[in-house]
């Protein structure tokens, strides 16, 4: 049976998810989801599983508890056909990119548009093109192997592969980190602009104080083995934790916050 | 698929007044609708002659970044020039769209593929690479030999405890397969002989001939062969990833010489396993043709196969036999470690460099091995 993808539903929501690697706990009743159309960013320590939050949610690692459904359906019940429609609706960049190192980056954005539908291959070959210009690479680029690309290049080329089949939902992984300020915010404005253009729902895992204050409509917090709060930045500011406190209150943040301000 | 079961396929209207045409669409523009209409599309726009282009997509259900390029093929297509186009109804984000697809630059076409000149583009590259493989190859000799004269100078800066390592790995963890395919060797070779000799009657001949050729030839080689498809690979599989890594710029910038920890030990270890495993399998080659002498129909008796191998096949075969194994050694090595250091940045690279190094070092063994068979033959020993 085909999958119906009810667009108005919650993209995502995560509900009690355990997750432990033998008697670590790394999650515990751990709720959260994401509001559509909005970019929410994810804080948290380092080592306090962000990344395995995200692995949990893609299906890469099944939780030891609890449950999550996309657009109002538990992935677990899903059939794998279903479960493969299920992926198109959603695009992944990974911290490093990604990329197939033996395609060329219009190789690599042609993948998922070769194996999830069959148009002819030179309107592939188009529409990969249009996905590099959207992420703001040169043309030339399409034509370059992954190991001719700087770090900030291979992030936009992932960033342009997880786009390949206009997904609903969105998940970064520290997408600025390793860039420079220059390139970080063109980043932010990037996803700020992908986002009007092809309404996407963001889940944004990042460090990068600028990126939370200039980009996310909301803010969740890691910690605890729990997300203790999404909501608008000012509100997680005032949020009543000693780790929230030290991490906002830091004179990195204060120093984003001013000029995110002015 | 997914979205298409209740949406309406696209549809479009085109209409001209003057130089502007009117693009007019309804339905649903996604990825999984557009395939059909690419072509058709197309052809109807080239077929006309304007120089603006008016959207009407207020009926449009859905639309994605791929809808929203077919659109801009009106943009694009008419003859090559800079085109006016306006989206005169529609929402915001439909407006977004298709500014983004208007705007985008296509990339070079990807080469197209010229079957005799690629055949002898690729021919002159491999014989260029040929060669500089070669010279690279005598070049990394050469540093090696440099950097290990340096160290046996100064015999602590050695690092033994990787040497001890990589012996048990190359050395101890090889021999039981280096001595059962000696002794599947030994046995096919003594029993070939037994076969051939026995018609002249003289089937005792077999002793020297499974005495010379396995002490000789056979066990060296099938070692170093073995060796060469085993722990060489290891060696570039294992440097490659370092260096995919970066940890092999980690060692360079801490000051930390390559060729003291990775290449020489290496070496070191292959020169100590090699000898050894090359007399296991000659021990096992030997025992083989005993064996075989014994129960396979010829009956000479242990007693007297060794007291014949005593008498006919004098000691000198075993050292030509040994005195190539420290050769084999070092280009087992040499050639697993700069393989591996060649290695850039892509999965191909690795996959690549494994198996020139596998290749280069059984090719490398056996040619030298002939080259010894001239010498010794025109020594005269």
């Amino acid at each position: 049976m085909a999958l119906k993808i009810d667009k108005t539903a919650s993209p995502m929501e995560a509900r009690g998810i355990l997750t432990q690697f033998g008697s670590n706990v790394i999650h515990e009743d751990l709720n959260f989801h994401l509001p559509r159309g909005e970019i929410v960013g994810l804080v948290g320590g380092s080592g306090t599983g962000k990344s395995v939050l995200m692995n949990t949610l893609l299906g890469l690692k099944e939780p030891e508890g609890g449950m999550i459904r996309y657009f109002g359906y538990d992935r677990e019940e899903l059939s794998a056909e279903q479960r493969f429609e299920l992926n198109t609706q959603i695009g992944v960049l990974f911290q490093g990119g990604a990329l197939f190192s033996s395609l060329t980056v219009r190789e690599n954005i042609m993948v998922p548009l070769r194996e999830h539908t069959d148009l002819p291959v030179k309107l592939m070959r188009e529409l990969a093109d249009m996905k590099i210009h959207m992420v703001g690479l040169p043309p030339q680029s399409a034509t370059l192997y992954p190991s001719d690309l700087s770090g900030g290049m291979k992030k936009r080329a992932g960033l342009a592969r997880s786009l390949a089949l206009d997904p609903e939902i969105l998940f970064l992984d520290e997408p600025t980190a390793g860039l420079d300020p220059v390139g970080a915010n063109a980043f932010d404005e990037l996803i700020l602009g992908l986002r009007e253009a092809m309404d996407l729902t963001v889940l944004l895992i990042t460090h990068d104080l600028d990126t939370l204050y200039t980009t996310c409509d909301k803010v969740a917090v890691l910690v605890d083995k729990h997300i203790a709060i999404v909501d608008s930045l000012p509100k997680v500011i005032a949020y009543e934790h000693p780790w929230v406190q030290e991490y906002f209150g830091g004179p990195r943040s204060r120093a984003a916050l001013s000029a995110g301000k002015t | 698929m997914s979205s298409n079961s209740n949406s309406h396929p696209p549809e479009y209207e085109l209409s001209q007044s003057g130089r502007i045409i009117t693009f007019r669409a309804k339905g649903s523009w996604t990825l999984r609708d557009i395939g059909p209409i690419d072509e058709a599309l197309s052809q109807k726009l080239e077929a006309l002659d304007y120089d603006a282009v008016h959207y009407d997509v207020a009926d449009v259900s859905e639309l994605d970044t791929a809808g929203a390029y077919m659109f801009a093929r009106a943009v694009r297509t008419a003859s090559g020039e800079c085109h006016e186009w306006e989206v005169i109804a529609g929402s915001t984000g439909q407006r977004t769209l298709v500014q983004a697809a208007a705007d985008a630059v296509m990339g070079r076409p990807p080469e197209p593929t010229r079957q005799w000149y690629d055949s002898l583009t690729n021919m002159g590259r491999a014989s260029e690479r040929f060669f500089l493989e070669s010279i690279d190859t005598i070049a990394f000799i050469g540093q090696f030999f440099v950097v290990l004269f340096k160290m046996l100078l100064r015999p602590r800066t050695i690092r033994w405890k990787s040497v001890v390592a990589l012996t048990e790995e190359i050395g101890l963890n090889a021999a039981p397969i280096v001595m059962t395919l000696c002794f599947f060797i030994g046995a096919v070779i003594a029993y070939l002989g037994a076969n051939l000799l026995s018609t002249f009657g003289a089937s005792v001949f077999m002793v020297d001939l499974v005495g010379v050729s396995v002490l000789r030839e056979l066990a060296p080689i099938i070692t170093a062969i073995l060796i060469a498809g085993r722990s060489d690979s290891a060696f570039t599989a294992q440097i490659g990833a370092m260096k995919m890594r970066q940890e092999i710029d980690a060692m360079t910038v801490l000051g930390l010489d390559t060729f003291e920890v990775l290449v020489v030990p290496r070496a070191l270890a292959c020169l100590i396993s090699l000898p050894i495993l090359t007399f296991l399998g000659m021990m096992s080659g030997i025992f083989a043709g005993m064996l075989i002498a014994w129960l396979g129909g010829l009956d000479i008796s242990p007693i007297l196969f060794f007291a014949r191998l005593n008498e006919v096949v004098e000691l000198k075969q075993f050292w030509i036999g040994m005195a190539k194994t420290p050769f084999f050694a070092i280009i087992i090595a040499l050639i697993g470690c700069r393989q591996g250091l060649a290695v850039t940045g892509s999965v191909d690279s690795l996959g690549a460099r494994t198996t020139t190094s596998v290749v280069q070092a059984i090719f490398a063994v056996i040619a030298v091995d002939a080259v010894f068979a001239l010498f010794f033959f025109q020594m005269g020993i």
